[in-house]
């Protein structure tokens, strides 16, 4: 075992036992907190694939989180108020609303994707903008569902053998499909696939010159991606109970880019640790004063001027100073 | 569809168009010269205009408040570069964002504090506040005017410095190889500083310019910001010409997509359809047309011959 993975090893059985602790002596708002943090986390596990693994600068991908949200939200808002019986998506069944969010995030990509990996750079970052853009004023648009304001749902995704009107059923939920969703992005990258999508971050035209498709190879990816950040939104949605296009703000894709930045990029467990620390920084720094936005900011950018491989390279160079970068 | 209406709204359209010029212009010469993103050049936009309302209450008077004004953020840009861009350039683009990203909640929060929650309404002199008519029907607003001639005679600045001085013949050269430039003996950091320098005093200019209207405030400059961008790809990154025609381009087609959108869907759609669907297509339209430029061709319309 090495020393990242010891290091994840730890934090997620952290995860796993403090909050439930919390919880049951008294404290619920923690709780809720790590809920709010395990959600963020699995999709900044799920950008981690095409940022970290892939090098594929996604600034949209807080679009996947909003819509994964509004497939809840739809359907919900349909079986209060009627409309849409006949297509099946007047209701709060998680077997619908669940596999909803993950297919419409699916199309999204697949469409979205297809144009932006067509450019590289810079003007990749800004496309994926674009579009996560596109989609937060079309819904904001969208007087039905709320438009500015959001749109309310009380009520939660009905599932089988868990309540999530239960918070800790909610939060256990949430920490099973972040487990599951590192242990499948772990899973992609170490096999033939996620070779050559590393690969491909390395050098591009070397992996085409091999006779790989790499355009292929990187739009499958997007598409998991997105899918996995569809699947979070929808977890999202179940948690607040409501549902805003603020969701999907630009910021909000930067903030999921901070998270694995500070985290460490291509690394396991990197995104928990960054999405742990970014929540809990903004926790306590926003308990301290308005103007919490300062300090934060100051971080942000002493983090990219110097810290080197984010928390994750930081702790693991506390026992051996001479780094080796061999990855995990 | 009227044609007062319409005239009015080609003007707005244009008045917009120059004030995103104004703020690309100077991202396009600071991602086309130092390759270096900057998420934070809008809020030297917003910078500028507060530091312009500000002086309007001390000096009395809006244009010596711009006069001022223009300086100072010059001077703020310069400080930017120095101690947040100039460790990047060596750095790749996913840091210039994150860095800049962060430079952002650090001056909106110290505008925040400097300035308080509140947006500050500018005033304007009393022979810029009134309107003037054109013909009969057809009555503008004169400071709308102005915004149109002063950033004209921006845009034609710039073209004279690009184009026809010494310091833009550095410019363009450093565009196109700046290693070469360096080595040729130009002191690089001082051009880079100076560039810096000049993209914030255009942004700022803009806020300025825009603060009559809608006052100083400050998440003024985050809807600008993205807007910008989608001006420069569209136009070609680096591109000053890129970037003037994609400026006016997406200017006009916003507002009159905003204006008219739902006019045009009614001649082929149900009226109810089209007021239903024309709000969120034409808040969609300039990254509809960004999408497809890029679809079509990745580097924009007017890229920089060399890169």
């Amino acid at each position: 075992m090495t020393l990242r993975t010891l290091i994840t090893v730890i934090a997620m059985a952290l995860l796993a036992v403090l909050p439930p602790v919390f919880y049951m002596t008294g404290n619920p708002f923690y709780l809720d907190l790590a809920t709010r943090l395990t959600i963020l986390a699995i999709a900044a596990v799920s950008l981690n694939l095409i940022l970290g693994y892939g090098g594929l600068v996604s600034f949209g991908h807080a679009a996947y989180l909003g819509l994964g949200a509004y497939a809840v939200g739809v359907p919900a808002h349909h079986w209060l108020y009627g409309g849409l019986e006949s297509w099946g998506l007047a209701t709060t069944s998680g077997l619908v609303q669940f596999p909803l969010a993950i297919a419409v995030c699916a199309v999204f990509a697949l469409l979205t994707g297809a144009i932006c990996l067509r450019t590289k750079g810079v003007y990749f970052i800004m496309i994926t903008m674009a579009f996560a853009q596109m989609i937060y004023y079309a819904i904001v648009s969208i007087q039905e569902y709320g438009g500015d304001d959001g749109l309310v749902i009380d009520t939660r995704s009905e599932l089988p053998l868990v309540n999530l009107d239960n918070p800790l059923e909610l939060f256990g939920l949430a920490y099973v499909s972040l487990v599951v969703a590192m242990l499948l992005v772990r899973m992609i990258v170490k096999s033939r696939f996620g070779m050559v999508l590393q690969g491909a971050k390395g050098n591009n035209e070397r992996v085409i010159t091999l006779g790989l498709n790499t355009y292929a190879y990187r739009l499958t990816a997007y598409v998991i991606s997105g899918a996995m950040a569809g699947y979070a939104g929808a977890l999202l949605g179940n948690f607040t109970t409501f549902i805003s296009p603020e969701m999907m703000d630009w910021t909000r894709s930067g903030e999921l880019m901070f998270m694995i930045i500070l985290g460490g990029t291509a690394t396991t467990g990197g995104p928990v640790l960054g999405a742990a620390a970014f929540i809990l920084l903004e926790e306590i720094l926003s308990s301290l004063t308005v103007y919490w936005h300062l300090p934060f900011g100051l971080l942000l950018i002493a983090v990219v001027l110097f810290g080197k491989g984010g928390l994750m390279g930081m702790l693991a160079a506390i026992r051996k100073p001479k780094s080796q970068e061999t990855g995990e | 569809m009227d044609i007062s209406l319409f005239v009015i709204q080609t003007l707005n359209g244009l008045q917009l168009g120059l004030l995103l010029f104004l703020v690309a212009s100077g991202l396009t010469l600071v991602f086309g010269i130092l390759d270096f993103v900057n998420l934070a050049h809008a809020s030297l936009y917003m910078v500028g205009a507060f530091i312009c309302a500000s002086l309007t209450f001390v000096l009395g008077n809006f244009l010596i408040a711009v006069v001022v004004a223009l300086p100072i953020t010059g001077l703020i840009g310069w400080a930017v570069e120095r101690f947040v861009a100039r460790p990047l350039y060596s750095r790749d683009h996913l840091d210039h964002v994150l860095a800049t990203f962060g430079l952002i909640l650090v001056m909106e929060t110290l505008a925040h504090i400097i300035w308080g929650p509140q947006g500050i309404a500018v005033p304007l002199p009393a022979w810029l506040d009134g309107q003037v008519a054109l013909t009969e029907t057809l009555v503008l607003p004169s400071y709308r005017l102005v915004i149109i001639a002063a950033g004209l005679a921006a845009a034609a600045g710039l073209f004279w410095l690009v184009n026809y001085t010494r310091l833009g013949m550095l410019i363009r050269a450093g565009a196109s190889n700046r290693t070469m430039v360096g080595a040729l003996g130009v002191n690089i950091e001082m051009l880079f500083a100076l560039v810096f320098a000049i993209g914030a005093m255009l942004a700022g200019l803009a806020g300025m310019l825009i603060s009559p209207i809608t006052e100083a405030s400050i998440g003024m400059g985050n809807n600008v910001i993205i807007t910008a961008f989608v001006v420069i790809i569209v136009g070609g990154i680096g591109s000053m010409k890129g970037a003037f025609i994609a400026a006016l381009l997406i200017g006009l087609i916003d507002t009159l997509g905003r204006a008219f959108l739902d006019d045009i869907f009614k001649l082929f759609m149900t009226s109810d359809a089209a007021e239903n669907s024309a709000p969120a297509i034409s808040a969609m339209l300039i990254y509809i047309i960004m999408a497809l430029v890029l679809a079509l061709r990745p580097q924009g319309l007017f890229p920089p011959k060399v890169r």
